[in-house]
């Protein structure tokens, strides 16, 4: 069964996002995405800096048996990475919502995350 | 095609198996960590339902011969009773229809072994080429069939098999087996890389040896680590490292072709002295990847003699690094170029295995 806590945003591409108290917004992927993966043995991350648009590829997380892009759900300048995950990237499946974050985008606008879908929007989708 | 089941279906289900489709049969593909189980295999012992794998028998007057003509190896070779041998079974063009394993069984012939995902064509092959020998096959789809594999796998499987079979079966020699009473049948054989035994026994019988095999502390298996220990042991998995149009000189698998006696006929050989003597022009090879990244197959493989290509590749939980199994142009070696999604990332040819009994061989 997966989890999907209510605090956060989500989109279809099964990424999770945070807004910050700094207005930035931290983004991982979700319960459901490292249950369809599998054990995660790859992540990459981008570049601290590198600005991304909306639904750009911002990484990859493969497992055992797939590869997966990750992405960019909203636009803005990555301000940090989990550098972490790269050497302990069994943390997404243990931790998908917290030690497993991927990085963090400051925002052109934070009012970007209003449109996206709720907890119970996205469990809907995913038929759990 | 509906859904077809093991003897063991109910009790993967209560062990918490994530259950997939495998060629028309639903099996379990882990009990929650593909990684975990593959460990335990390499360090303990671990067990595997393959029940939707074909037991075919052979019997009859001209089984020696009928199988001199049907498969590569030569059944010849199996200098006592039970011995096992692994073959590729050929067409006339030298492709690979199917890869087995066959067991000299002295009271009534053969047994042989083939994958379920090929069943139907390999029953139909077996018998157009049976339609010229005296012999009889007899598919034995009553039995299951559980592997039991990892350096503790044969001590503990021994506790609870029959107290009488227990000297019988800790004295078999590695790829050898033994028809039992009850319609058992035990042989030390496997698809990891490590000792283990492959028990044959009646459906019937199944769930409740399995369960006494997970109380002498064997771990179920599912079948994504199946994958991964197989590819760690450098072992083909047919329909990806090779197939019908795919020459077993091309697919690592020369060292089953039995040459000798040159007047052996066996269906493909015409086709793969053509092929020898016009040279082999791609072969295959292991791969240690370098560069970021899993291996994957269908990835090209990029070397100074041409472009090759991966049939098996993944992230190898025993060598903490992607490895694959490639098929590349002959005469290749040292360094090469994998295509990873639109970035060439090195990797290096070695040979293989890429892991035996729990350690890191490769050269």
């Amino acid at each position: 069964m997966s989890k999907a806590p209510a605090e956060l945003k989500y989109v279809e591409t099964h990424e999770w996002l945070r807004l910050e108290a700094d207005g930035s917004v931290t983004i991982g992927i979700t319960d459901h995405a490292q249950e369809l993966l599998g054990d995660v043995v790859y992540v990459e991350l981008p570049a601290v800096g590198s600005v991304l648009a909306k639904d750009a590829q911002a990484g990859v997380v493969e497992s055992v048996k797939a590869a997966s892009d990750v992405y960019a759900p909203i636009a803005g300048e990555v301000v940090a990475i989990n550098d972490e995950l790269v050497g302990a990237p069994e943390t997404v499946n243990a931790d998908p919502y917290g030690a497993a974050w991927f990085f963090r985008i400051k925002p052109a606008d934070a009012s970007v995350l209003d449109g996206l879908m709720s907890a119970d929007d996205y469990l809907g989708q995913i038929g759990a | 095609m509906s859904t077809q089941t093991t003897p063991l279906n109910a009790t993967h289900r209560e062990s918490g198996a994530k259950m997939v489709d495998f060629a028309g049969w639903d099996m379990p593909i882990h009990y929650g960590s593909q990684l975990k189980e593959h460990e335990t295999v390499r360090a303990d012992a671990g067990m595997f339902d393959v029940s939707h794998m074909t037991v075919i028998d052979v019997a009859g007057e001209d089984a020696t011969a009928y199988l001199q003509k049907l498969i590569a190896n030569d059944v010849a070779r199996l200098g006592f009773d039970g011995k096992a041998l692994y073959s590729g079974m050929l067409n006339e063009a030298g492709g690979v229809i199917d890869d087995l394993i066959v067991y000299r069984v002295d009271t009534w012939g053969y047994r042989v072994v083939v994958n379920a995902a090929t069943r139907d064509k390999d029953l139909a092959w077996m018998q157009q080429v049976a339609s010229s020998f005296k012999v009889e096959l007899q598919e034995r789809a009553e039995l299951a069939m559980i592997a039991v594999q990892g350096p503790n796998s044969i001590a503990k499987a021994c506790k609870v098999i029959h107290e009488e079979w227990e000297s019988t079966v800790k004295a078999l020699k590695p790829f050898q087996g033994i028809a039992l009473q009850g319609g058992w049948f035990i042989a030390r054989t496997g698809y990891t890389g490590e000792d283990g035994l492959e028990i044959m026994l009646p459906a019937d019988e199944a769930a409740l040896f399995w369960k006494a095999l997970a109380h002498a502390g064997i771990a179920p298996i599912g079948l994504a680590a199946r994958d991964t220990l197989r590819l760690e042991a450098g072992m083909n998995l047919y329909g990806h490292d090779m197939n019908e149009s795919i020459s077993p000189l091309s697919a690592g698998m020369g060292w089953t072709i039995a040459w000798e006696p040159a007047d052996r006929d066996f269906i493909g050989r015409k086709a793969l002295e053509a092929q020898k003597a016009a040279g082999v022009a791609q072969v295959q090879v292991g791969l240690v990847f370098e560069g970021k990244g899993v291996l994957r197959e269908g990835m090209r493989v990029v070397t100074e003699n041409g472009d090759g290509v991966i049939t098996s590749g993944t992230f190898s939980p025993t060598l903490k690094q992607s490895i694959a199994i490639a098929r590349i142009p002959a005469g290749s070696s040292g360094q090469v170029s994998v295509d990873v999604r639109g970035k060439l990332e090195p990797a290096r040819i070695v040979k293989m295995p890429f892991v035996r009994n729990g350690k890191a061989v490769f050269a």
